[in-house]
């Protein structure tokens, strides 16, 4: 069994456990072993382009180096977690001020300058496992079910820096949707925001926003929708008005598997 | 003893500046051998090629140095200069010391230097050369033109009229090419069809031209003037001589439901069919892909129906092989695929449409018959988008780098005409520039703006979602008065990037002939030979070279068959005489030489060889074709005895170069 370095991440532990628990146990299914470093902290939650801003993102540095140190790729799964490990490695490889910086702050026995490979879940499926290898062993397939894959604004921007799929025209999980045997859905919101944090400030703005995704994928014929985001999860459940089915696609992904009953005893 | 002349030109400032001319001229003059050096502000111009003819008059020269620019562009000129002043063409040699030494250098000194060096390595040659005569080799009096769109009829009917055969082959079943499909032209708004269709007719009925429909062009061997082409002629299941277009057959076939490319799949045609009622030849088609006869064995309703009995469904395909003289690309363009642009929904909604797609909408005898009407639901629609640039001008690997040149001006058109019908039809237009250059272009686009207003805004459209009530949401921003705007449009038109059609690559390579990165067909020179591509004999004609709008590609179909009909007004070509030669007593009859020959221009023969003994052996040797042989080199380097050089370029000259050069 294969073992890699896995960063949860805070809301991963608290409101999106589905997300967390589905995707080791998948994990496991696929012949994949999910390490989680002993103390990890939160990722800092949004990566800050203040170039100064050396404090938020230590603790993405920490979990890259422990994952440097296990000489396995890192994994994640939250798209905002994914997004800020991932950007911080590919500016600490690039940037010597900001390198030599968290290096004094940290001080680690041997400095990080972005080494570690970091693979998104989806990434880890279809670089590693390989969506070919994964369709070989779903057992309950989603034949006929037509899923709407949504992205959100996270999960490929900046496209230079997370380096997974084309932002405009994705496909990573279209292609995800056709291994667990679902029919993908192409809608044009699938990549924009869904509200995000301005749920907190403005009610109004996430609600429109959030339910123009979802009524965008009802027009489709979208059946279900599945994201990697637990705050997309949560914007699309709790603000968009709409009834269509929102789902972690580790959820999905363990149903096809067949073992969703088992992580959930 | 050699008497060498040598003779360094200032191009003005192009050389002198970087260079200083006067040593290179001095210093020269001292290289044995050089009897006489000079410099010039402008070698090539008439007084100084009298310059060089008095030389080689006066001081009786064995042969000439020029050091100027590129042979490619005066080599000519100087080797006619010399055949003038009764001296062998083949004993010029030129120094290129501008595009290879001053316009890339910054320091007078290094480029000095250089210069210097280049001009010993072509006295070193010049020692070697050997007189050469170029020998002949007749045309062929017909021309072969590939495609028959308007850059092909257009072509086909200047060379005919001219009195040479013509053949046009065209793949589709009918001429016309996309012309045929478009419903008006700009800025005249003069109907397309009533401008085509008799150039069309004129084409068929002219005796000198031959249209090959149906066909494919699938193998090009020869040289100019003398070209050997393969036609694949595509069974059509109906014999073309029979057949009276009659259209009986299409409209009894019982498979109806198969898309009809000629309307951009809008609706459906049947499995025997004819592409538009004006086609050229006006004889049906068979799809093999859903005839039922063809597939299942099981139908047969054309055959009956048919009263001069035309259909075949044992029709093969044949192979035609055919000679010509002269060869001209009319193979167009085409609109890229929008499959990797979702975020125009343009396979999320059928109110999402090409602009080409809206010629046939719009055509009195497309799928409407000429009303505007929502693809979705049939209804008018009250607001349409359209959106330019889509794929054109991009700098990411999913569209083209370029401008397609045509779509500002059919977009204007489109917003026009649509204004002019529905005045009604609130119609927005966004661009990143309008691009009108062109005669009335600006003036036309303006009218559409300032009489027909039309809403042009400066922006890109980032988003397009269909809603549920059928509508479709725009979403784009206006950067002039820096908003974001979202229109509730009915229909959106996308202005594809267009890019050369599929067939263009395998073509060049057939041709042995230049493309761009782009696949667009490369002429000979950019300014000056605009309609020529580099391999003699092959020309080029309309938006295969580059896009262009209908008179541009009019003018330079013209100008294309102005220059093949050039070529075949001449009994005789005269040949290159730097081709390859072998020497037999070296020759060990290996064969590699021809295996590297891309012309085919070396066969093995067996000769008699008197031996010492007095004996005679018969040994295989290679033996060159020079009228085949481009002098391209290949089997020079190829031959591991030595035996085969090429005239004017042979190894000895080379080295003697080379040689020079390391000094």
């Amino acid at each position: 069994m294969e073992t890699f370095t896995y960063y949860p991440g805070c809301t991963l532990r608290t409101k999106a456990k589905d997300l967390d628990t589905y995707a080791i146990a998948s994990a496991e299914a696929l012949g994949i072993s999910l390490a989680e470093p002993a103390d990890w902290q939160c990722c800092g939650g949004a990566y800050t382009t203040a170039k100064d801003e050396i404090a938020t993102k230590l603790s993405a540095v920490r979990v890259l180096n422990s994952a440097k140190q296990n000489e396995t790729p890192l994994v994640t799964v939250c798209s905002a977690c994914h997004n800020v490990i991932k950007q911080t490695n590919y500016d600490i490889s690039r940037d010597e001020e900001m390198a030599s910086k968290v290096n004094r702050y940290l001080a680690l026995e041997e400095p990080y300058t972005g080494e570690t490979t970091v693979y998104h879940y989806l990434e880890l499926l279809r670089d590693v496992v390989g969506f070919d290898k994964l369709k070989e062993k779903v057992v309950n397939p989603f034949t006929g079910k037509k899923i709407a894959a949504y992205y959100g604004c996270l999960l490929l921007r900046p496209s230079k820096a997370l380096a997974m799929d084309d932002p405009e025209n994705p496909t990573i999980i279209e292609d995800f949707i056709r291994a667990i045997g679902g029919t993908p859905v192409i809608y044009s919101q699938r990549n924009e925001c869904c509200g995000g944090y301005i749920t907190l400030e403005d009610k109004a703005q996430a609600q429109k926003r959030s339910s123009a995704v979802m009524t965008s994928a009802e027009n489709q014929g979208a059946e279900m929708l599945i994201t990697a985001c637990p705050l997309c999860l949560y914007n699309l459940k709790k603000n968009s008005g709409s009834e269509l089915p929102v789902y972690y696609f580790t959820e999905l992904l363990a149903e096809a598997l067949g073992v969703k009953e088992e992580s959930n005893e | 003893m050699q008497r060498i002349g040598v003779f360094v030109c200032h191009c003005g400032t192009n050389i002198a500046a970087t260079v200083d001319v006067k040593t290179v001229a001095e210093t020269l003059g001292k290289e044995p051998g050089v009897v006489i050096s000079q410099d010039y502000q402008y070698m090539c111009s008439e007084s100084g090629q009298n310059l060089v003819k008095d030389a080689i008059k006066e001081h009786n020269l064995t042969g000439i140095v020029i050091c100027s620019c590129s042979p490619r562009m005066h080599e000519n000129t100087f080797r006619k200069a010399a055949a003038a002043a009764g001296l062998n063409p083949y004993l010029v040699e030129i120094a290129n010391i501008r595009e290879q030494c001053s316009w890339i250098h910054k320091e007078i000194a290094t480029a000095t230097e250089k210069a210097v060096i280049l001009g010993r390595a072509a006295i070193a040659k010049v020692h070697l050369n050997a007189p050469l005569t170029a020998g002949e080799s007749p045309v062929v009096k017909k021309a072969l033109v590939i495609g028959g769109g308007i850059a092909g009829i257009q072509t086909a009917l200047d060379i005919a009229e001219a009195g040479f055969d013509v053949d046009i082959v065209e793949k589709n079943p009918t001429i016309g090419g996309k012309m045929a499909q478009i419903d008006k032209t700009f800025p005249t708004l003069d109907c397309a069809a009533c401008i085509l269709t008799p150039k069309m007719v004129e084409a068929s009925q002219n005796e000198r031209i031959t249209i090959r429909s149906f066909s494919e062009v699938t193998d090009v061997k020869g040289f100019v003037g003398n070209f050997t082409v393969k036609i694949k002629k595509k069974a059509r299941y109906v014999d073309e001589t029979k057949c009276t277009g009659c259209g009986l057959c299409t409209e009894k076939c019982p498979m109806k439901k198969v898309p009809n490319e000629f309307n951009m799949g809008l609706d459906n045609r049947s499995a025997v069919y004819i592409p538009f009622a004006q086609a050229v030849p006006k004889v049906a088609t068979i799809d093999p892909n859903y005839c039922m006869m063809l597939k299942t064995g099981k139908c047969g309703v054309c055959s009956k129906v048919c009263s001069v009995g035309a259909i075949n469904y044992k029709q093969q395909d044949e192979i035609i092989e055919e000679k010509y003289g002269a060869i001209i690309v009319a193979t167009g363009f085409n609109p890229i695929s929008l499959d990797k642009y979702d975020e125009f929904a343009y396979g999320q909604s059928p109110d999402v449409v090409t602009s080409l797609e809206l010629e046939r909408l719009m055509n009195a005898a497309g799928p409407n018959g000429g009303t505007l009407l929502r693809p979705s639901d049939k209804t008018h629609p009250h607001t349409i988008v359209f959106v330019q640039c889509v794929g054109s001008r991009c700098d990411d690997s999913k569209g083209k780098p370029y401008c397609s040149k045509i779509c500002c001006m059919y977009t204007a058109k489109h917003a026009m005409l649509i204004r002019e019908k529905y005045p009604d039809t609130e119609v927005y237009v966004f661009y990143i520039d309008v691009r009108t250059p062109g005669k009335n272009f600006d003036e036309f686009y303006r009218r559409a703006v300032e009489q027909y207003n039309v809403h042009y805004i400066k922006g890109m459209v980032g988003k397009v979602t269909p809603k549920s009530d059928g509508k479709i949401d725009v979403q784009a921003s206006d950067l002039l008065a820096n908003e974001q705007l979202h229109i509730n449009a009915d229909m959106v038109v996308l202005a594809a990037a267009i890019e050369p059609d599929k067939t263009a690559r395998p073509l060049a390579t057939m041709l042995t002939t230049q493309m761009d990165t782009n696949d667009f067909f490369t002429e000979a020179h950019p300014k000056l030979r605009p309609v020529e591509s580099a391999t003699a004999g092959i020309f080029l004609s309309g938006a295969c070279q580059g896009p262009k709008d209908i008179p541009e590609t009019v003018a330079q179909a013209s100008a294309a068959a102005a220059k093949a009909i050039g070529l075949l007004c001449k009994n005789s070509i005269t040949c290159n005489p730097c081709v390859a030669h072998s020497n037999e007593l070296m020759c060990n009859g290996c064969s590699s030489c021809e295996k590297v020959c891309p012309y085919g221009a070396i066969t093995y023969i067996d000769k008699e060889f008197r031996m010492p003994d007095r004996t005679t052996k018969v040994r295989r040797v290679a033996s060159v074709n020079p009228a085949v042989c481009q002098g391209c080199g290949a089997c020079t380097v190829a031959c591991p005895s030595g035996a085969m050089d090429l005239n004017g370029f042979s190894n000895s000259q080379i080295m003697a170069e080379v040689d020079a050069i390391c000094k």
